[in-house]
């Protein structure tokens, strides 16, 4: 049996509120009033594809480090770097096993994803253990649809032959350039076609066409499907495309337009993993990922699921936002705007990749040191125990703190030096089990922090060159 | 054991140039504006200088690096001069080298000269820095003022003052300053402010606002230093000496290792409790007459006054708040306006407060003058609070 073996997903904490995008452009286009309900999720200024895809991954396998799948896949149509593999450092941000470690990322298309899962599955069917993430952040223009519909966000979905959660009944593949939108080379937005004609030539033809090959050669009627993941802007599609397959209307997942936005080539995982959180043994989940053709895979609930994890999951995630009616902000965020960053953001930004490399360890694994004499753990690691009564040289080893607990020491709202989400919150932060360090914080509630709380680690963008396409990640301290 | 500086060493003269915005001025016009004063009072020859130590702080946003600048701004005869940087210390550390060059008997007589050049940058406060390449990517992005406000969550989180009283103390620090500063023709910042615009204020970094942060200012002190025996020989009659030099830095341990609470500054500690041992002090609180502290915060000077001995631990709310370091309190602090209101030019700062207190033990400080000063303490904090460097320099009349 070779199947899902666990899921979990991401969604920022920043909902913007789409009334205030309407309010400031329907001036402009009044159409988008139709648009303007409930909210989406967007990234704050220090997340992007890969930070977001380091914490999909946490919230369905967790962060203990030395996790050994042979594979991580990861795929999106927004990858920070067109050159440097994302996966990488994903997978060191993850404190993975390295040592025999397959990395790829996977884009230009929203089928990204349910092809990116195909193959891990074809790893799964090696006998080995994969994981995709999928994780999108894309820009839309001021103004259009797009920007009302896209959302940010990201999901995980491990695969194998064990302890198997959704077995894999069948798949199918389908590749039509049918081009309902693209993004060229260069370009930051995409530029797409009339809805109507999308929606009836390709929704309603290339989706329909792919899921009764499918169904036709595993056997399986539309009726028994329980689950049917459509990921679209189009919100009315996945009814139509169900109801002209035969697929029970209770069937089809909700695309949460209107709470998360269209998370692109996230989505269809997102959904998944939204369903699976719902699903019962025996049920047929029926997945479609549609772009250039159509990717469908068909999966069969087992015995196995478990609705107790560990992580946030959809839900947890859906329930654990925060209302943002600045669109000023979100534009800010997504270097939208020509904006005034004053000069103490006129920086040397210079990347130093030596330096960069050596120090990976602490600025992408978040490892410190332990003293194998004392057992004092220190940040950074260094040639000599920080332990006065010790002060050994060269005993420690590396000891990862990505997972430890932290309470704050001392903190500051600083609003002198320069931030893209001013004030910047940093301090010391005192970790159980040792260990302390000089840090950023992010996702700071002013009201309830303070020194004393409780903090938890999180990989996010440090600074951004965007003159040179370069950003650094570090380390953020985030109020649990 | 080392017999220590005290009475080694004693100033011959010292000099100091108008702080503050000095558009109008090169380094080297600032150099030599303090230079003029200091080598007059001292009474010699620019060629009976032998040595020269530089302290400047940011020199990228100034003159460059190396000792050149102060060279050829003095236009000195072709004798060993030196840069020296160490944050915030500079100043005094130049005079350490000039002190001990003489001490040591190497030279006869030493000048050190701090200057600091730091309105060309464009925008207010410190000019943004690196603070290494390894550094930068894990370093947060922070102001000074946003490095020194650890101090007051550290400091609330120990005594468990409230945010209100630990401003209204901040608020009474900077209120003094200014007091002070109004009566220093010199100083950068000449107005009085009342508590309310100090607690009112714009905030910075949580919970330093405004009137918390000293000037960003323009400089240059100096001082030439001598023996005894030599100062006597120029005529030299009230003799200020140097009674104690300490500088400790931080190894790693306040912000590596459990312990310390982010409340106070371990080197500050560590070097005042040296500098006392040096100069034979055993009761701060009661022997140092005026202190000129590293008051880059307001709650910077708060702590410092716990660092230094001169108040109980947690006591420091209440004794600023009492008026002990007012000018007319026990243990006047910052009597020239302090970094707060005289300015602070990083390389010149510390020796600034060493040209404060040479004319205060000189009787020679004008409508400032505090009534028979015997002891003065000087100090620098550069860095961190959890990692840092800090001097403590004591001086007072020659022999006692």
């Amino acid at each position: 049996m070779v199947g899902i073996t666990a899921y979990g997903a991401y969604l920022p904490r920043m909902r913007l509120q789409k009334q205030v995008i309407a309010d400031a452009n329907a001036w402009f286009d009044p159409g988008l009033k139709g648009l303007a309900k409930g909210e989406k999720a967007i990234c704050n200024w220090d997340e992007d594809t890969i930070t977001m895809a380091v914490e999909a991954y946490t919230d369905c396998l967790g962060n203990a480090p030395g996790q050994a799948p042979a594979a991580l896949l990861l795929a999106s149509t927004t990858l920070p770097f067109a050159d440097r593999q994302n996966s990488v450092v994903v997978a060191e941000a993850l404190n993975l096993d390295t040592s025999d470690l397959r990395t790829m990322d996977i884009t230009c298309s929203q089928r990204a994803a349910t092809s990116g899962l195909l193959s891990a599955l074809d790893i799964a069917a090696a006998g080995k253990e994969a994981v995709l993430v999928a994780s999108e952040h894309r820009k839309a223009k001021c103004a259009s649809r797009e920007e009302m519909l896209y959302g940010d966000g990201a999901a995980a979905i491990a695969v194998g032959g064990e302890n198997v959660i959704a077995e894999l009944i069948a798949s199918q593949s389908q590749a039509v350039d049918f081009i309902d939108h693209y993004r060229g080379e260069g370009q930051d937005f995409d530029y797409g076609w009339e809805e109507r004609w999308v929606r009836d030539e390709g929704y309603m033809k290339i989706v329909p066409n792919a899921v009764n090959a499918l169904l036709s050669k595993s056997g399986v009627s539309a009726g028994d499907i329980a689950h049917f993941i459509l990921p679209t802007e189009q919100g009315r599609v996945p009814p139509m495309v169900a109801k002209k397959l035969g697929i029970k209307g209770e069937a089809v997942a909700d695309n949460l337009l209107q709470s998360v936005g269209i998370t692109g080539a996230a989505h269809v995982m997102l959904l998944l993993a939204h369903r699976l959180e719902q699903a019962a043994p025996g049920d047929l989940v029926l997945v479609a990922g549609f772009g250039q053709g159509c990717d469908v895979l068909l999966f069969k609930v087992t015995d196995a699921i478990s609705h107790q994890r560990a992580g946030k999951g959809v839900s947890g995630h859906l329930s654990n936002g925060r209302p943002e009616t600045n669109y000023n902000k979100y534009q800010s965020f997504n270097n939208l705007l020509e904006k005034e960053l004053g000069k103490r953001s006129e920086v040397n930004k210079q990347g130093y990749l030596s330096a960069m490399y050596r120090a990976r360890g602490l600025t992408n694994s978040f490892l410190g040191g332990k003293c194998t004499a004392c057992d004092t753990v220190q940040m950074p690691k260094h040639k000599y125990c920080v332990n006065p009564e010790c002060g050994a040289y060269d005993t420690q080893v590396d000891h990862p703190m990505a997972g430890a607990s932290g309470t704050i020491a001392t903190w500051t709202a600083d609003t002198l030096t320069f931030d893209y989400n001013p004030p910047a919150y940093f301090g010391m932060v005192t970790f159980e089990g040792g260990g302390r360090i000089m840090m950023d914080m992010s996702e700071v509630d002013a009201e309830t922090f303070d020194t004393g709380s409780k903090v938890s680690m999180h990989f996010r963008l440090k600074q951004i060159d965007d003159q040179a396409g370069f950003r650094k990640y570090f380390w953020k301290a985030i109020q649990v | 054991m080392a017999s220590g500086i005290k009475d080694k060493v004693v100033i011959l003269g010292a000099g100091c140039s108008k702080f503050g915005e000095r558009w109008d001025c090169e380094p080297a016009d600032l150099m030599a504006e303090a230079f003029e004063e200091c080598i007059a009072d001292a009474g010699i020859e620019k060629s009976q200088i032998e040595a020269a130590w530089q302290s400047t702080g940011i020199d990228a946003y100034s003159v460059g690096p190396g000792a050149m600048p102060l060279s050829m701004g003095l236009r000195l005869p072709n004798i060993p001069v030196t840069k020296i940087e160490n944050y915030c210390a500079s100043g005094t550390e130049a005079f350490r080298a000039a002190t001990y060059a003489v001490a040591s008997g190497a030279c006869d007589i030493a000048l050190a000269m701090g200057f600091e050049k730091l309105k060309d940058t464009g925008y207010g406060g410190l000019p943004q820095r690196s603070r290494g390449v390894a550094n930068d990517l894990y370093y947060p992005n922070l102001s000074a003022p946003g490095m020194f406000a650890q101090l007051a969550a550290g400091y609330r989180g120990k005594y468990g003052t409230s945010k209100e009283d630990l401003k209204r103390a901040m608020a009474h620090v900077s209120v003094k300053s200014h007091a002070n500063g109004l009566k220093n023709p010199k100083a950068h910042l000449q107005r009085a402010i009342t508590m309310e615009q100090a607690l009112n204020a714009p905030m910075i970094a949580e919970p330093i606002g405004l009137f918390d942060c000293c000037g960003v200012s323009d400089g240059a002190s100096c001082a030439i230093v001598t023996t005894p025996e030599i100062a006597k020989s120029l005529g030299k009659e009230q003799l200020i000496a140097v009674k104690a030099l300490q500088l400790c830095a931080s190894n790693g341990q306040e912000g590596g290792y459990e312990g310390w609470d982010g409340s106070y500054v371990h080197t500050t500690r560590v070097a005042a409790k040296r500098a006392y041992a040096e100069a034979g002090i055993t009761k701060p609180r009661e022997q140092v007459s005026m202190t000129e502290v590293h008051d880059c915060f307001s709650v910077t000077e708060m702590v410092t006054m716990e660092d230094l001995f001169l108040s109980e631990d947690g006591g420091a709310v209440k004794d600023v708040l009492d008026g002990v370091f007012d000018a007319d309190g026990k243990i006047p602090c910052q009597i020239d306006g302090g970094l707060k209101c005289f300015g602070h030019p990083i390389g010149a700062t510390g020796l600034r407060m060493l040209y404060e207190m040479y004319l205060q033990l000189s009787g020679k400080a004008g409508e400032r003058q505090l009534p028979n000063p015997t002891i003065g303490l000087t100090h620098n904090l550069g860095g961190f609070p959890h990692q840092n460097v800090s001097s403590v320099a004591i001086i007072g009349e020659y022999g006692i």
